[in-house]
């Protein structure tokens, strides 16, 4: 890792050889590589499509009554939204694009462990995608139960849930894929030198979160698959009328999205982990206890599904439980706060636009998180439930959150896949654009949460018109910054400044190869590790 | 990928286990439904799990085991070069899996001509806990049902790879992987019948 190979500015590396003409060459190749940039344009592209549904949610929302669209228009509208962000974009995002981009070069190897499985976990990605979209077209029309699919409702709705069932299915599935194959590619693959106590936070984090990936994602492989078959062969599990519990449902619904939060948030915090360091030019402060406390969010993520279930009708011992359980969640995650805070302290800062990026991610999911434990204390949970308070809430903790890491991740890493930098000035104006909008929009959602407003209606009473209208330009605004932000990044991949191998001066081994990387990451030899992933001094960058 | 064409045993075997505890999961939701329903219906349980044959599943497991015994002789039959040995095994194990559909079917059709089956008007007529034992019955052994297909057919390809040489006795993860899969749906019914089969008489 000791020393950084120059490049030459017009060698392509991965990008110049391809197994196969054209698409072809991406869409059937096995690279780690390119299957992760196939990843990173599909969600991508998702990402736009669920934020041009959200937007027309807000413009619904501009006054009360209907304003652009009917009722089960605006539902089967934020149906889509949820399922387009949660499945196709957040739980896939950083850990499929940016995993697959970054995760093997970290640790030293070629490629994953399985890398054929690897390729066929983007087509199950794609194949889900289909299904879903196709859903919106057949049957009875498209979904209208939210993204959670909660029974009775949605085993008795005419619209097309039992395919968009199947969607969630097989994306599932390849989620699963991909962790089984992170898991086996950590423990196997690493190279010489390359220690447990040497590996990335990022990779760290994608290997609690491959954990969560393959202990939890069954549980709603097998849920949807008995909403299905509830659906379409009348076998009522879940339906009063046949014995059934629907609170069962309910159960084995968060058994499994509980901790698929912190499969969203776990790699964005690894981004972050990443990136601090970096850009304040000190080792992270308690590298050991951001692995561990990763390692903690994924066992005890796990026991505290049942506070979304506060007001289902569960016992007030149960009620009590998980709710101190959840309590004792959120220390991991103050852990690792208080550990970014305690790593830029005193550190030669360089604010450029990847470290605000994660800022950003600091500020927003703070005040995301803390508004969870008002959601997780069960006197108050009561009173917000159900209400533009959690909207606000999961928008500050997965769009402020993860989101902000993904766009993190992207300043950050996609000049090394590229080998091209953007426009830093316009990258940092757009931040301060989109935290703006960011602020506006979902403060405005918070505040009128609390005064009552209740979720998934696509009307209101007029006092509240006010701070909806205040939402509205917000999103408006958000937009703004989003569209400058992604303009600026795609036109400087394509067209920036070629960039060396290590603009950031980085200490972990991906900096140390060309930008773009070669075909098979590091030359003949395999890289041997000295040092840790933070030791900027014996790496020579200080 | 060009050049470095490494075979990582380990690392495949590795991923092949995760992948089991992922199906032990999946299977693991209708487990737990089977507990909370238990308990809340002790009494229709019994009543309706009495009319499951015991026959049928105890004939059953012994043909899953005596199927799971022939995988695993066969990995060994093919490491010391018994090539034909061992495809007449997996040969046998395929055969297993052959009946034990067969008398899946018989005992499915005889359950349904009795008008037991999910959505039906004679299950309607039924205990609450009964419909719900009879819908979990039916989405347990279908699903178990379908795991054996799949295993058989990870079984007949192996046998494929086996035959043209690609899996022999160097090389021969492929099997055991194939192996290691049919022993879940083994260990996954030894589940199954006691709690369907056994403990509700
Ligand atoms: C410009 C960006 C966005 C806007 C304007 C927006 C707007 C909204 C609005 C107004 C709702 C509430 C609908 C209702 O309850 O009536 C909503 C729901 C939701 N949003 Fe967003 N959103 C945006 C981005 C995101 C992102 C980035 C994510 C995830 C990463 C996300 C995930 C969700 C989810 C899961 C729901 C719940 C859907 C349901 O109730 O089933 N949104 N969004
Ligand atoms: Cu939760």
């Amino acid at each position: 890792m000791s020393e950084t190979t120059a490049t030459a500015a017009n060698d392509r590396g991965f990008w110049g050889e391809a197994n196969y003409p054209g698409i072809f060459g991406w869409i059937f190749s096995t690279d780690h590589k390119r299957i992760g940039l196939l990843y990173f344009w599909s969600v991508l592209t998702f990402f736009c499509v669920g934020v041009l549904l959200g937007l027309l949610l807000r413009l619904e929302l501009f006054a009360p009554g209907e304003t652009i669209m009917s009722a089960q228009t605006y539902n089967a509208t934020f149906t889509l939204h949820g399922v387009i962000m949660i499945f196709l974009f957040i739980i896939p995002g950083i850990p499929a694009a940016f995993g697959n981009l970054i995760m093997p070069i970290q640790i030293g190897a070629r490629d994953v462990s399985f890398p054929k499985l690897n390729l066929f976990s983007w087509w199950l990605y794609i194949t889900g995608a289909t299904l879903a979209v196709t859903s919106l077209f057949t049957g009875g029309g498209p979904p209208d139960t939210g993204w959670t699919f909660y029974v009775p409702f949605s085993a008795q709705t005419s619209t097309n849930v039992s395919l968009a069932a199947v969607a969630v299915f097989i994306l599932g599935f390849s989620s699963i894929l991909t962790g089984l194959n992170f898991v086996t590619t950590i423990h196997r693959l690493r190279t010489k030198g390359m220690t447990w106590m040497r590996i990335p936070l990022f990779t760290w984090s994608l290997y609690a979160t491959a954990w969560i990936q393959i202990l939890a994602t069954p549980v709603i492989g097998i849920t949807v698959a008995l909403l299905f078959a509830e659906r379409v062969l009348g076998t009522g599990l879940f339906d009063p009328a046949q014995g059934g519990d629907p609170i069962m449902f309910q159960h084995l619904f968060w058994i499994y999205s509980h901790p698929a939060v912190y499969i969203m948030v776990l790699p964005g915090m690894g981004v972050i982990s990443d990136i601090i360091p970096v850009f304040s030019r000190k080792p992270a402060f308690g590298y050991k206890a951001i692995v561990v406390s990763s390692m903690a969010i994924a066992f005890a993520g796990s026991l505290v599904w049942a506070h979304h279930m506060y007001t289902s009708g569960i016992s007030d011992m149960a009620v009590m439980i998980f709710s101190f359980l959840t309590f004792i969640v959120a220390i991991p995650s103050a852990i690792k706060v208080f550990n970014w805070l305690a790593t830029l302290y005193e550190g030669s800062i360089l604010l450029d636009p990847p470290l605000l990026y994660a800022l950003s991610f600091i500020l927003l999911f703070t005040i995301g998180g803390l508004s969870g434990l008002v959601l997780g204390a069960a006197a108050a949970d009561v009173h917000v439930h159900d209400t533009y308070f959690v909207v606000g809430h999961f928008h500050f903790v997965m769009f402020g959150g993860t989101g902000m890491a993904f766009f993190a991740a992207m300043h950050y890493w996609l000049p090394k896949i590229y080998g091209r930098m953007y426009d830093k000035t316009v990258a940092t104006v757009a931040w301060g654009v989109i935290i703006v909008g960011f602020l506006i929009l979902y403060i405005s959602m918070k505040v009128v949460g609390m005064m009552g407003m209740p979720r998934r209606y696509y009307d209101y009473v007029p006092e509240f018109t006010g701070l909806n209208q205040l939402a509205t330009v917000g999103s408006w605004i958000l937009a703004i910054g989003l569209i400058l932000m992604f303009v600026n990044i795609i036109h400087g991949l394509f067209k920036g400044d070629p960039v060396e191998a290590n603009p950031w001066g980085g200490a972990s081994l991906e900096w140390q190869i060309p930008s773009p990387p070669p075909t098979e990451n590091f030359g003949e030899e395999d890289p041997v590790v000295t040092h840790g992933p933070y030791d900027f001094k014996k790496a020579g960058i200080l | 990928m060009s050049g470095h064409v490494h075979k990582d045993y380990i690392g495949a075997k590795f991923g092949m286990w995760l992948f089991l505890f992922t199906e032990i999961l999946l299977f693991g939701g209708l487990f737990i439904l089977y507990a909370v329903y238990l308990t809340r219906y002790p009494q229709e349980f019994i009543s309706a799990g009495s009319e499951l044959n015991v026959w049928f599943g105890g004939g059953n497991t012994m043909v899953l085991l005596t199927s799971s015994l022939f995988v695993a002789i066969s990995i060994t039959a093919l490491r010391r070069g018994a090539k034909t040995l061992c495809l007449r095994l997996l040969g046998g194990t395929i055969a297993c899996a052959v009946i034990f559909m067969v008398n899946k079917y018989f005992e499915w059709s005889a359950k349904i001509s009795h008008g037991i089956y999910p959505g039906s008007e004679h299950l309607k007529e039924l205990q609450p806990g009964e419909m719900v034992f009879f819908n979990i019955y039916y989405l347990t052994t279908g699903l178990h049902g379908l795991h054996v297909v799949i295993g058989a057919v990870l079984i007949a390809w192996s046998m494929f790879l086996i035959k043209s040489d690609k899996v022999n006795a160097d090389d021969f993860v492929i099997l055991e992987n194939a192996g290691l899969y049919w022993h879940l749906v083994d260990l996954i019914w030894i589940f199954v019948f006691p709690l369907y089969y056994l403990i509700l008489h």
